[in-house]
């Protein structure tokens, strides 16, 4: 469990880390926090030929909001979102999942965009991203391009993102107090990775009928995927207990788990009617 | 003063907490780096380990380099024991997967892992045989010729009246039970440092280890080696649970290749080797049918124990560790008039097992104490009552496998805990939480903890190497501090604290001036270790026995120089009393050393002593109540509650004491709800990494409550019985039966554990 050999390059700007992954491609890897990338190489299942360390540039150290837009640069960590990074909905929903994320030392380290480019299943951010409709900056020597993330994940620990790009930023739309946002997620113990997860946004109307609904499930299969018919079953109806499980059960049934020896298929939609019950639940309850 | 029974702070902490503890990985600064290459298959013959060209100063060993090093292959000469070897490092066939096939010798642990990366290890892989299921059937591959149908070890004990006592039975309860594999999962997993000294020709081996007269005592075996040529020290340990007992094969790897390249060769052992091969435990099955009258009395009980023992067997306790121990204390804490066991080990292509706190008795605990509960539940009495009618209260009370239980308190233990777990008040609160649809229950799990056993017990189990006994020599400095050598081999366990205690209270002297010196085979008399809840018992028994012979000199002395009587003479407050007038045992130590003119014809020129101990043994007992709530969607269980009422007798150090509860419970809640080593089924280990394999964090284990009741043991020196084991031995059960309890709405009986919610998710599937 030591890593294999690798070259170190910390370049001190956006410019010179997109220069040195122009540089080596497919033999590069971006290090941000590390949290993920470090002990995977341990393992020794990844082998980049060179790290990129993007720590010293101060860039791209940001949180703001801007525009609608709560704009998240590459080197904002996991604990910065345990306290409010902006009022509203998002923020909060942001608060009360970082709490689920791994532990206190591994969020003053890992990073949410590092988490996106990472693209692990379980991960809190990814299936936030996907709920909540995130854009990828993108950004490579002499180029950049932005992707939603519906065309973001693209299976296992597998995004769109090339081996020369950068992923500079991402941006989450703010939503307004007329959304409800929900999450809750299943674990063995206590920061763990999720086995299943929900999470849920409800745009109610002046009279109390769903006008909006998202709901993204994460855990339970190779990408966060979004839980498109139970979503559509609760529009334009206020949202009673009956129709919310009735949501959670056609949430459980619409997509294929992901198996293993601790977790048979049919454990993980009883997680996913649970977790999506909940989540909408809880964003009612306030 | 009286230091012993004070909640004295640990001796051992500072250093720990500050981060200045030296473990072996500490000292190793300057070695060369082992990497050991290890099986991917579970069953094979090796055609080929072919190495790239290797780097300046790198090396490669394979087994056949190791012409005339011996196998490990322990002894035992009862139940049908099969003697099976283990090779340091395999010729012709590997028989699981994480087996040592060869090692790596680099510069630095990187560049070892990867040139052992680049080795081409042939293997043509073989069926192998994995689950107690794949070991018994009929015509399964055979793993040694010399145990034919994997049964390595196959222990009987029947008394002629138990098939009568179930033919008067007014109820018969029967069921099967099954124990999920375990990793005793140290903190520091295994960790070895052989270095040559060159001006003397001989080896130190530091390594992270329980036992370590023990382990040089049978490296020196296998290696032909003189045994005055090897050191064998365990510093700092960072836990080890029985898992560090054993002789592995990496150990003998070190000192060979110490002796062989006269250098310094380290091997400190990442989190997966230690997850697939240091050593296991607790995969069992067991089939229990129990007879009862219809007051609720126990008649009779017939257990047929299975047990997984991987591919070897353990030195020097071997594979029969665990089946036979649930073979002999099956009976428990009840009054059992007739007995009927069939208890095996079976080898598989799996990591062998090893003990692990407890052994087997979180298992067989697990099974009598559901055994209680569904008789309950059957005979329509209250479990509490069950119980109380059928605890052994009677005492000195011999068992039906012929084991003698010393006074003890397990129906009074029993009273205090349903009463502090206020169950009349829970039932109330179980039933309105229902009403809401959450699933609360409590569970109940009373056992006895042998413990602190000597010579004579092990000797009953027939085994070729027979530990027990321990030496502890003591001396008074010219200064006045105290030395004591113990061959006992704390951990973790606060040794060095309570055994100063001990000696403190003997000799009239503060413990901060008594400095326990343990874990060197240089500096220590022959001793077997800490293991089996046995240190507090008998390197105590032996250290007061040591200090009491020392203050007896040390009277001798100041009775001439005090110009009194010796009977008349006192230790206290670090000075020797006659009446009046006193003489600081400093000075009477600077006399006896120095002005030996004085005193030398009435004990020679020093104050040095040795003690042994031997007990036959002491049990303690205890009662767990566990309070959870099942979340019935998810599977999930919380623990809302433990308490744990402990009467482990005099208690030395109730501080430490409270920890070692701690701890067992911890590793027993994680047994119930958590820890399983999982295994596909061609042999490939699952759970290979702390993101699989889940110890648990501090935010899975409630508060733990301790209620401690005292009754001495006649047993032993020092009134003290062990109680190592306790917590891991009893929270099992108590969790099994308090999730038993929460879902009995649904009929979901816990037959398996770790209950983990996916299973419980099934059984309420199922059950609906």
């Amino acid at each position: 469990m030591k890593c294999p050999p690798f070259d170190y390059h910390a370049p001190r700007s956006q410019a010179e880390a997109l220069a040195l992954l122009a540089r080596h491609g497919e033999e590069g890897k971006i290090l941000a926090g590390g949290q993920s990338l470090v002990p995977t190489m341990a393992f020794r299942l990844a082998r980049p030929a060179s790290l990129i360390d993007i720590n010293r540039i101060a860039e791209l150290d940001y949180c703001r909001a801007e525009a609608g837009r709560l704009r998240i640069g590459a080197l904002a960590r996991h604990a910065r979102f345990e306290r409010l990074v902006a009022p509203g909905p998002t923020g909060a929903l942001l608060a009360r999942a970082a709490e689920h994320i791994a532990h206190a030392p591994i969020r003053t380290r890992g990073t949410f965009c590092g988490s996106l480019a990472h693209a692990d299943p379980a991960s809190e951010w990814c299936c936030i991203a996907l709920a909540l409709g995130a854009e990828m900056r993108v950004l490579r020597e002499g180029g950049e391009r932005l992707v939603p993330a519906a065309d973001w994940f693209q299976s296992v620990f597998t995004t769109t993102l090339g081996h020369d790009e950068l992923l500079a930023e991402a941006s989450l739309p703010l939503l307004g107090p007329d959304w409800r946002c929900g999450f809750a997620e299943f674990n063995r113990r206590a920061g763990d990775f999720a086995v299943a997860m929900a999470v849920t946004a409800l745009r109610l109307d002046a009279a109390g009928h769903v006008a909006g609904a998202r709901i993204a499930l994460g855990g339970v299969a190779g990408t966060p995927i979004l839980a498109e018919a139970a979503a559509a079953a609760l529009l334009g109806a206020p949202p009673t207990s009956d129709r919310l499980r009735a949501a959670a059960a056609l949430a459980a049934e619409g997509f294929e788990p992901t198996e293993d020896a601790q977790v048979p298929a049919d454990y993980r939609r009883d997680l996913v009617r649970a977790m999506t019950r909940r989540a909408l639940e809880g964003s009612l309850a306030t | 003063m009286n230091w012993t029974g004070r909640r004295l702070p640990r001796t051992e902490d500072p250093a720990l907490l500050r981060g200045e503890g030296a473990f072996t990985a500490d000292l190793a600064a300057g070695a060369r780096a082992v990497r050991f290459l290890r099986s991917p298959f579970a069953a094979g013959r090796i055609l080929s380990i072919t190495a790239p060209d290797l780097p300046p100063g790198a090396l490669l060993v394979t087994g056949a380099d190791l012409e005339g090093v011996g196998t490990i292959r322990p002894e035992l000469f009862r139940f049908n024991y099969r003697a099976i070897a283990q090779p340091v490092l395999p010729r012709e066939r590997v028989h699981f997967v994480g087996q040592p096939v060869a090692a790596v010798v680099a510069a630095t642990p990187e560049e070892a892992e990867d040139i052992a990366e680049a080795i081409l290890l042939e293997i043509e892989p073989e069926e192998p045989v994995v689950t107690i299921d794949d070991a018994l059937r009929p015509g399964a591959p055979i793993l040694h010729a010399e145990a034919p149908g994997n049964t390595v070890v196959d222990g009987t004990i029947r008394h002629p009246d138990c098939q009568a006592a179930f033919a008067r039975a007014d109820r018969i309860v029967e069921f099967s039970l099954r124990s999920g594999r375990q990793n005793a999962t140290p903190m520091e997993a295994r960790a070895g440092l052989a270095a040559y000294d060159r001006a003397t020709g001989r080896i130190r081996l530091t390594a992270s280890c329980q036992m370590p007269h023990m382990l040089r005592t049978g490296i020196a075996t296998l290696l032909g080696m003189a045994e005055a040529d090897l050191q064998v020290v365990a510093p700092d340990v960072g836990g080890g649970f029985g898992q560090k007992m054993a002789l592995f094969p990496e150990y003998p790897l070190l000192v060979w290749l110490a002796r062989r390249h006269r250098g310094s060769f380290c091997w400190i052992e990442d989190r997966n080797e230690n997850l697939i091969a240091s050593a296991h435990s607790r995969e069992q099955r067991h089939h229990l049918r129990a007879a009862f009258a219809a007051d609720g009395t126990l008649l009779g009980l017939e257990a047929d124990i299975l047990a997984n023992t991987g591919a070897f067997s353990c030195y020097p306790t071997t594979c029969g560790v665990e089946p036979l121990m649930a073979l002999a204390e099956y009976p428990g804490p009840y009054r059992l008039p007739t007995y009927a066991a069939r208890a095996r080990a079976l080898a598989t292509h799996t990591c062998p097992a090893a003990p692990y706190r407890g052994v087997s008795r979180p298992v067989v605990t697990f099974g009598l104490e559901r055994l209680m509960d569904r008789a309950a539940a059957a005979l329509g009495i209250d479990p509490v009552e069950l119980r109380r009618r059928n605890l052994v209260t009677e005492f000195p009370h011999v068992t039906p496998t012929g084991l003698t239980l010393d006074q003890a308190s397990y129906v009074e233990a029993l009273d205090r805990a349903a009463e502090a777990a206020d169950i009349p008040g829970f039932r109330a609160r179980q039933a309105a939480a229902r009403r809401d649809g959450r699933y609360l229950g409590l569970g109940l799990a009373v056992f006895n903890e042998r413990t602190g056993y000597g010579t004579p017990a092990f000797a009953a189990r027939g085994m070729g190497i027979v530990p027990g006994y321990e030496v502890v020599d003591i001396a008074m400095t010219p200064a006045g501090d105290v030395e004591v050598r113990i061959g006992a081999s704390p951990h973790g366990q606060g040794l060095r604290t309570t055994l100063a205690q001990l000696a403190a209270d003997r000799l009239g002297l503060d413990p901060s001036r008594i400095r326990v010196i343990h874990g060197d085979t240089d500096r220590t008399p022959y001793g077997w270790g800490s293991f089996a809840s046995r240190g507090a018992v008998i390197a105590g028994g032996a250290t007061q026995l040591a200090a009491d012979k020392l203050a007896t000199r040390l009277r001798r002395a100041a009775a001439r120089l005090l110009q009194a009587e010796p009977e008349a003479v006192t230790l206290r407050d670090g000075a020797a009393w006659a009446g009046e007038a006193s003489i600081p045992l400093t000075e009477i130590a600077r006399r006896v050393h120095q002005r030996s003119e004085q005193l030398s014809d009435l004990d020679g020129f020093n104050l040095a002593e040795t003690a042994q101990y031997d007990p036959g043994g002491t049990f303690s007992n205890a009662c767990h109540v566990a309070e959870v709530e099942v979340d019935a969607e998810t599977g999930h269980v919380r623990v809302l509650r433990f308490l744990v009422v402990e009467d482990a007798g005099r208690l030395l150090n109730p501080l430490i004491a409270d920890g070692q509860v701690h701890g067992g419970v911890a590793q027993g809640i994680a047994n119930a709800l958590l820890e399983e080593v999982l295994y596909a089924a061609d042999g490939n280990p699952l759970t290979g990494s702390l993101a699989d394999y889940l110890p648990p964090s501090a935010a899975e284990i409630p508060l733990i409550e301790i209620i401690h009741m005292e009754t001495e043991s006649p047993e032993t020196l020092t009134g003290a019985k062990g109680l190592g084991e306790g917590g891991a031995i009893g929270a099992p059960a108590a969790i099994a039966n308090a999730i038993s309890d929460a879902l009995a709405p649904f009929g979901v009986d816990i037959a398996e554990l770790p209950a983990t919610p996916a299973r419980i998710r099934a059984l309420i599937r199922n059950a609906r």
